[in-house]
C-alpha cells in the first residue's frame, strides 16, 4: 500500500533516511536545508532515533561521526557555508572509514552568498572540499521522488563502502513541492548495514580487506571489538604509520575501493540519446528542464538528448567517453560558470565538440533559453559540416 | 586496588611503550592515574570508550586497549556526545589538552557543558601546545613566555573549570600530577557522575612550557604544582590574598539533581511516540 | 624491592627527586638506578612508582 502526497524536496530527504533507517541526526539551522533538520527533530524520535540541534556545524558532522562508531546510521545536512565547516570532518570519514551522509543543500555562493537562489557551485567543493587526495561518493536528485530514493542510496552506499556519501541538492529541488507516492510502511527499506566482523575479536583489523572488496568490516564501539580510530595514516591494524609503503597501500586501497566498484556506484541516466547529436549533460535540478526542452528540440527536427549523471562523484567517466564516441556535441548546462564541464571536457579529449551553457543568475534555466543554447548547438554542428 | 605494574600489563595496548611523551611529561601520570580509576570502578573494556583530540596528550588513546578514538583538534566532544547518543550504555571519556579543549573546540566544551551529558572530560592542562613546540594556549598563566609571546603573554587564562561550570557542568575538579591519589579520586568520582564533568589535571610539559620559563627539570615542575595546589576545604579557608597564585584541587563543585541528556531524551522519544508533540512546557 | 623497566625511561628523574631516602639516581646513561652502597634503604614508599610518567619503577612489596 502507498499513500500520494505532495511533498517539499527537503521533506522527501527526510522521509528517505527515515526508510533507510537513519536513526541519528546531527545538524545546525542553515537556509535552504532547515527543513531537514526541522523534519528530522520531529521524525527520529517517533522511530526511536534521536536528534541534535548542534552547537555549529562542525559538531553536527562530528555527532553523526561519534554515533556512526557506534553503529548507528547517521546523517546530518547544510548548505554551501556550512559545507565549507565540515569539510575537516569528511576528511576524517574518509580517512578513518566512518559511513555517514551529508546533504548539501546549495545556495548561491560563495560567503552567504544568495541564501534562498538556487545554484550548483558546491559541485566541485563536493568532490574536492576537504584537503589532500581522498575519495567519496556524490549523488544528486532531480525530482523529490528521487530525494526520497537517493537519500536511501546515499545512506547504502556509505554503508557499503565505510565512507562519507554526499547528497548534492540545490535550493529549486530542496524547496519545490511534488507529488510523491511513498510505501505506507518502511518495513525491508533499511539500508543494509555495514560489514561486521566474521572473525573473533583477538583476529579483528579494522582496516584489513579481509575479501578482497577493499572494504574493511566494522565492528560497532561497545560491541566487544575494540579497535582504534585516527585521522593519522594508519595500517591495516587502525594504529597511525607513516612509512612510505604504509602511506601508498592505504591511499591505494581508499582509492580502488571505489574505483573498483564503479560499476555499483555510479547511476547515470539516458534520455532519447540513442540517436542524438546533441547531448545535453545536466544533473539535479539543472536537469529537469532538459526533458521537456529535448522534446522541443525535436519537435524541430533536432537530434537531442539528455544524459544525467545521478551519481555525480565519482565522476561517469566511462559513460560520458561512450557517449562522446557516437554523438557531436555535449552541451553541459550547470547552474555555476562552469564547474562540472571541465569534467566532461577532460573525459571527452575531443571526441566531440563540449558547449557550455552556465547559469549563474539565481534562476534555473526556462525552457527556452535552454532550447536557445541547443539551437545554438545546432548551428555549430551544421556549419561545421 | 592493583599495583601500576598490573595495571599497565591489563590496559595498555601491546607494544605501545615507551610512549612518545618526552621525558618527565606528566601526560603518563595522568593516563596511569584514569587506568588506576576506570580499574578501581570495575568498568570492563568493552563497555569503556575513549575519545581524544588532538594534541600531545590525545595520544593517550591509542595505547590503551578499549574502544578508542584519536580525532580531530577540537573536535573530541562532539565525536564523544554523537557516541553516548548511539550508546547510551558505554562510558565515554573524552581526553582533550588545555588548547585543544579551551581553544579550538571551546564552543563544543561549553555546550557539552550546558547539555549535561553523561561524558567524562578529563583536561591535560600542561598551559601550552606541546606537540607543535610551545605556543601559548588560553590556560597558559599571563605573563609566560612562549614562541609566540617571545615578549611575554598579556592575554588572561581561562580558569576552566569555572568556565565549564557556568556552562551548566555539573562535576568539575581539579586535581595535579604531583598529588596522584587526588587525581586517581576524582577521576573515579567524575566517571561515577551521570551527567557532564570534567576533570581539569593539571600536568607539567618541561620541554615546552618549562624550558621557556624557568621550570625545565621535570621534578620542579611538580614541586610548583605541590606548592600551588590547595585542597578544596583549605582553599575554602583562605583569603583571597592568600589564594594568589594558588589554586584549589579535590571535587570543586558537583550537583546531582540535573537529568543527564541521553536520559532526557528518552523522555523525547516517550512523548513522540505517544504521538504527542509537546505542548509549550 | 624495586624493579626497573630500563627501556621505558627516559632519565628524567622524578623518581630520585621524591625519594626520601635518596635511593635512586640517574646515571650516565641517562636511567633510573640504584644508587651503589643504598640497595637497602628503600622503604617501598612508593613514591618513585606513583609518579613515574613512564610506568618504568615499580615497588614490590616484600612478601608480594
Amino acid at each position: 500500500m502507498s499513500r500520494v502526497l505532495l511533498m517539499q524536496g527537503n521533506q522527501a530527504v527526510v522521509e528517505g533516511a527515515i526508510a533507510a533507517g537513519v536513526r541519528f541526526y546531527g545538524g545546525y539551522p542553515i537556509t535552504p536545508s532547515t527543513e531537514i533538520a526541522e523534519g528530522m527533530a520531529k521524525r527520529l524520535p517517533e522511530v526511536g532515533g534521536k536528534f541534535m540541534q548542534t552547537e555549529d556545524e562542525l559538531a553536527g558532522i562530528g555527532t553523526v561521526l561519534g554515533a556512526s562508531l557506534g553503529g548507528v546510521r547517521a546523517m546530518t545536512a547544510t548548505s554551501g557555508p556550512g559545507f565549507s565547516l565540515k569539510q575537516e570532518m569528511i576528511g576524517m570519514a574518509c580517512s578513518a572509514e566512518i559511513p555517514c551522509v551529508i546533504v548539501d543543500v546549495q545556495r548561491v555562493g560563495p560567503a552567504t552568498g544568495q541564501p534562498t537562489s538556487p545554484s550548483q557551485g558546491d559541485v566541485m567543493q563536493a568532490r574536492w572540499g576537504t584537503h589532500g587526495d581522498h575519495w567519496l561518493i556524490a549523488v544528486s536528485p532531480s525530482s523529490v521522488p528521487e530525494c526520497f530514493d537517493l537519500t536511501r542510496r546515499a545512506v547504502e552506499l556509505s554503508e557499503k563502502y565505510r565512507c562519507p556519501v554526499i547528497l548534492l541538492m540545490d535550493e529549486v529541488i530542496g524547496h519545490m513541492r511534488e507529488r510523491i507516492e511513498l510505501p505506507d510502511s518502511y518495513e525491508g527499506l533499511a539500508a543494509a548495514r555495514r560489514k561486521q566482523p566474521d572473525v573473533t575479536p583477538e583476529d579483528y583489523l579494522a582496516y584489513a580487506d579481509t575479501d578482497g572488496s577493499k572494504v574493511p568490516a566494522m565492528a560497532d564501539f561497545g560491541s566487544g571489538y575494540r579497535w582504534h580510530v585516527t585521522g593519522l595514516v594508519h595500517d591495516e591494524t587502525g594504529f597511525p604509520k607513516g612509512t612510505p609503503a604504509a602511506t601508498k597501500n592505504s591511499q591505494d586501497r581508499l582509492r580502488t575501493k571505489l574505483e573498483d566498484h564503479e560499476d555499483d556506484i555510479v547511476q547515470t541516466e539516458h534520455y532519447r540519446t540513442e540517436d542524438a547529436e546533441i547531448v545535453v549533460v545536466a544533473f539535479g535540478g539543472a536537469a529537469r528542464t532538459a526533458y521537456e526542452v529535448v522534446d522541443m528540440a525535436r519537435n524541430e527536427g533536432i537530434h537531442a538528448g539528455l544524459f544525467r549523471p545521478i551519481t555525480i562523484w565519482p565522476f561517469a567517466e566511462r559513460a560520458v567517453r561512450e557517449l562522446a564516441e557516437k554523438t557531436q556535441c555535449l552541451l553541459v548546462h550547470e547552474l555555476n560558470c562552469g564547474q562540472y564541464v571541465r569534467e566532461v571536457e577532460s573525459a571527452v579529449q575531443g571526441r566531440a565538440s563540449v558547449r557550455l551553457y552556465a547559469k549563474y543568475d539565481n534562476e534555473p534555466a526556462t525552457p527556452d533559453e535552454l532550447l536557445a543554447e541547443i539551437r545554438e548547438a545546432e548551428k555549430t554542428i551544421k556549419g561545421a559540416k | 586496588m592493583k599495583g601500576m605494574e598490573e595495571l599497565v600489563d591489563l590496559y595498555f595496548r601491546p607494544g605501545r611503550l615507551p610512549h612518545l611523551w618526552c621525558p618527565g611529561c606528566g601526560n603518563g601520570v595522568v593516563l596511569g592515574a584514569l587506568l588506576k580509576a576506570i580499574d578501581a570502578e570495575g568498568l570492563e573494556k568493552d563497555d569503556v570508550a575513549v575519545i581524544s583530540g588532538i594534541g600531545c596528550s590525545s595520544r593517550a588513546s591509542g595505547y590503551v586497549d578499549f574502544n578508542t578514538a584519536n580525532t580531530l583538534h577540537g573536535r573530541a566532544l562532539p565525536i564523544s556526545t554523537g557516541l553516548k547518543m548511539a550508546r547510551p550504555e558505554l562510558n565515554v571519556i573524552t581526553l582533550s589538552g588545555d588548547g585543544d579543549c579551551s581553544a579550538i573546540g571551546g564552543n563544543h566544551l561549553i555546550h557539552a557543558a550546558r547539555r549535561n551529558i553523561g561524558l567524562t572530560l578529563v583536561v591535560f592542562n600542561n598551559s601550552i601546545y606541546g606537540m607543535t613546540g610551545g605556543q601559548y594556549s588560553p590556560l597558559t598563566p599571563r605573563g609566560s613566555r612562549a614562541t609566540t609571546a617571545p615578549y611575554l603573554t598579556i592575554e588572561p587564562s581561562f580558569d576552566i573549570l569555572a568556565l565549564a561550570q557556568a556552562a551548566g557542568a555539573t562535576f568539575t575538579a581539579r586535581a595535579t600530577t604531583y598529588h596522584v591519589p587526588i587525581l586517581v579520586d576524582v577521576l573515579r568520582k567524575g566517571i561515577r557522575h551521570e551527567g557532564f564533568s570534567i576533570i581539569e589535571a593539571v600536568t607539567g610539559c618541561p620541554t615546552n612550557y618549562g624550558r621557556q620559563n624557568k621550570l625545565a627539570a621535570p621534578a620542579a615542575m611538580m614541586e610548583w604544582q605541590k606548592e600551588h595546589g590547595v585542597m578544596k576545604a583549605a582553599w575554602d579557608k583562605l583569603d583571597e590574598p592568600a589564594r594568589e597564585g594558588k589554586f584549589p584541587i579535590g571535587v570543586l563543585y558537583e550537583r546531582t539533581d540535573l537529568k543527564e541528556y541521553t536520559k532526557a531524551y528518552d523522555e523525547i522519544i516517550e512523548r513522540a511516540q505517544a504521538g504527542k508533540e509537546a505542548a509549550s512546557a | 624491592m624495586l624493579k626497573f623497566y630500563t627501556k621505558r625511561c627516559k632519565g628524567c628523574g622524578i623518581c630520585a627527586h621524591f625519594c626520601p631516602r635518596g635511593v635512586l639516581e640517574i646515571t650516565e646513561l641517562n636511567k633510573s638506578a640504584i644508587v651503589p652502597g643504598k640497595e637497602n634503604d628503600c622503604i617501598s614508599c612508593g613514591q618513585c612508582e606513583m609518579r613515574c610518567p613512564d610506568y618504568a619503577i615499580f615497588v614490590k612489596k616484600e612478601g608480594a
